[in-house]
């Protein structure tokens, strides 16, 4: 997608007397979910009283306030005041490896993916971790990362009924996303692909429950079961098992 | 072992909730907390506690609990329920005290479908990102991130009887509103026809079963989408309206997921979210569209109300005793039937 899908003023949209949507451009793309992360930052860092909750999502931020203390047209007018917002320079950007196990029980429909697209499962997992995905956004559920960047070949429909429940960390694509799930048992109508012992969530690292946010980078990396186990045991002991690089945008 | 509360039969649905877990919805944790956030202030007022102090919500039929190496003052506020200390029946939005080794019954809902059981000093639990309260689809909050289970050990934080007044909730803080519930339109209502509005304010839906502390599911005149059913997926508050695909209505709660792909015609304005709260199922209830203003104005009045409860509180004399004071405030604040009911109760089990 081109920059036309950027906004060249933000559109607001309420959302009852305490919230107001933010929408900053059309559709699932990089530069319109940058200027959401961005926005978000510049609200962050104007800490205006009476703002009690950013929450960032592909095309919009939500701007939840305290409706006695300010309203809508005080937060249209601060988010105007700011309009284009911009990165800070030499801000840095976090790119993750997370490892994955493909296919089997770890991936229940690898296989019906590959008979779909009349390929091979190691064509699929070939081409899944070939990308460099970008985190939209985290939602629905604790740590669900929501990913963007899926190789076109593999964009397949979601199923017509959605299983009540996947496993934990699963790894899975539908229509042009992907996702990696979080170490909680969840209902999805996507495609499991594959599981990473990676916890995006863990309540128990207390300084550090949540590993991505809007903006990271992601690469997966195949691993076998042999692996997949030791990291597992890993990160039931707390360890981070993610790799994590960090660059100047 | 420790001053606590044995839960020896947990209810329908008791969970342990705060003001909610605000801040986290970024990552995806749902805001959870108090469905009825005045009961929380109210029932927290009553036993000397600070309005946002973790207290156990019950939904419906509530649950059976002994107070176990303590003594400690409780008070129920929200909807009105059956309730009983060892037998003797005992009236909501007034403080009592639970002894050890007395039981306490929380029965079924008379109206509404939830209330807020407080006790006095809270209880002593770890928060988890800032709150105790309980989403038990994420198993974040309260002992187990669930609701309560049969066994279960609440510990009291402050166990001991205040050395205050019994106190109860003036009879005029206690008017539930009916009426419509009001609405203010967007933020996707351009996501249908005109005519799927108007089906959306003009018709009944009722509550269905499937309702819960996620979302109130309803059932009526199917609202028509303009186009699309889906949106690219964007952050929930609590009272959004989403209409899926089959156009039946669900109202975003407390426990609601974070995020999602249908459209939301409308929110409820915040003075009337306490409301929703209870809703039964079965219930009927009509949508009106009202002005930004006036949801700002209700919104203010909410909270006067909650910042004065304190001044709504009246002075119980002779406590729980059976007294003519008490005869005539118990008759004050619940009505000649229920105090009918609770002084023939009371003659049976003497």
């Amino acid at each position: 997608m081109t920059s036309d899908a950027l906004y060249a003023l933000p559109r607001f949209r309420r959302s009852g007397d305490a919230a107001l949507t933010v929408e900053v451009g059309d559709g699932i793309a990089a530069e319109v979910n940058a200027r959401v992360v961005d926005l978000d930052r510049a609200l962050t860092d104007r800490a205006l009283r009476g703002i009690v909750e950013l929450v960032p999502t592909y095309r919009t931020l939500l701007v939840c306030f305290d409706p006695t203390v300010l309203s809508r047209g005080d937060v249209e007018s601060e988010i105007m005041a700011l309009w284009p917002p911009v990165a800070p320079e030499g801000q840095l950007r976090r790119r993750w490896t997370v490892p994955v196990a493909y296919g089997g029980d770890n991936g229940m429909d690898l296989d019906w993916l590959a008979q779909r697209l009349n390929t091979t499962t190691d064509d699929i997992v070939a081409r899944h971790s070939a990308a460099e995905y970008r985190v939209y956004m985290i939602g629905f559920m604790p740590g669900l990362t929501y990913l963007g960047g899926l190789d076109p070949f593999l964009h397949v429909d979601r199923r017509p009924e959605p299983r009540l429940v996947v496993p934990p960390g699963s790894v899975s694509v539908g229509g042009q996303q992907a996702a990696i799930s979080p170490p909680l048992p969840a209902p999805s109508g996507w495609h499991m692909l594959g599981r990473t012992p990676v916890r995006s969530y863990d309540p128990r690292r207390e300084t550090e429950p949540f590993l991505f946010r809007a903006g990271d980078l992601v690469r997966f990396r195949p691993i076998g079961s042999a692996e997949c186990a030791a990291l597992e045991r890993a990160a039931e002991a707390g360890e981070i098992i993610a790799e994590k690089e960090e660059h100047t945008a | 072992m420790s001053a606590h509360l044995e839960v020896i039969e947990p209810g329908l649905a008791t969970t342990i909730q705060d003001l909610g877990r605000r801040g986290w919805q970024r990552f995806g944790i749902s805001e959870s907390g108090a469905m009825d956030p005045i009961a929380l202030a109210i029932a927290n007022a009553l036993v000397g506690n600070t309005v946002g102090t973790a207290a156990l919500e019950v939904t419906l039929a509530g649950p059976v609990l002994a107070c176990v190496n303590g003594d400690i003052r409780i008070a129920l506020a929200g909807a009105d329920f059956a309730m009983m200390i060892d037998g003797r029946p005992v009236t909501s939005h007034e403080t009592h005290d639970l002894k050890s080794g007395q039981h306490l019954v929380i029965g079924a809902a008379r109206d509404g479908a939830r209330a807020v059981l407080a006790v006095s000093g809270g209880f002593q639990i770890k928060p988890m990102l800032g709150s105790v309260a309980t989403h038990s689809r994420s198993q974040l909050g309260g002992l187990n991130g669930g609701p309560l289970r049969k066994g279960d050990l609440l510990p009291l934080a402050l166990p001991g009887l205040p050395g205050r007044p019994h106190l109860m909730v003036s009879p005029a803080c206690r008017v539930r509103p009916n009426g419509p519930v009001r609405v203010l339109l967007g933020p996707q209502d351009d996501a249908f026809s005109a005519e799927g509005i108007a089906t959306f304010l003009g018709s009944d839906y009722a509550v269905t079963p499937l309702s819960d502390r996620m979302g109130c599911r309803l059932e009526g005149p199917r609202v028509a989408h303009a186009g699309a059913v889906g949106i690219v997926s964007d952050g929930i508050v609590f009272g959004s309206i989403q209409i899926p695909g089959n156009g039946q209505p669900i109202i975003l709660l407390a426990d609601r997921q974070t995020t999602g792909g249908y459209p939301k015609i409308a929110t409820v304005i915040s003075a009337d979210l306490p409301r929703l709260a209870q809703l039964r199922p079965g219930e009927r209830l009509r949508f009106q569209a009202i002005e930004e203003d006036e949801a700002i104005k209700l919104a203010r009045e909410m909270r006067r109300q909650i910042d004065r409860i304190g001044d709504s509180l009246i002075e119980v004399r002779g406590g729980s005793d059976l007294t003519s004071e008490h005869l005539l405030a118990s008759n004050l604040i619940s009505g000649v039937i229920s105090a009918l009911e609770w002084v023939q109760a009371d003659v049976a089990t003497s």
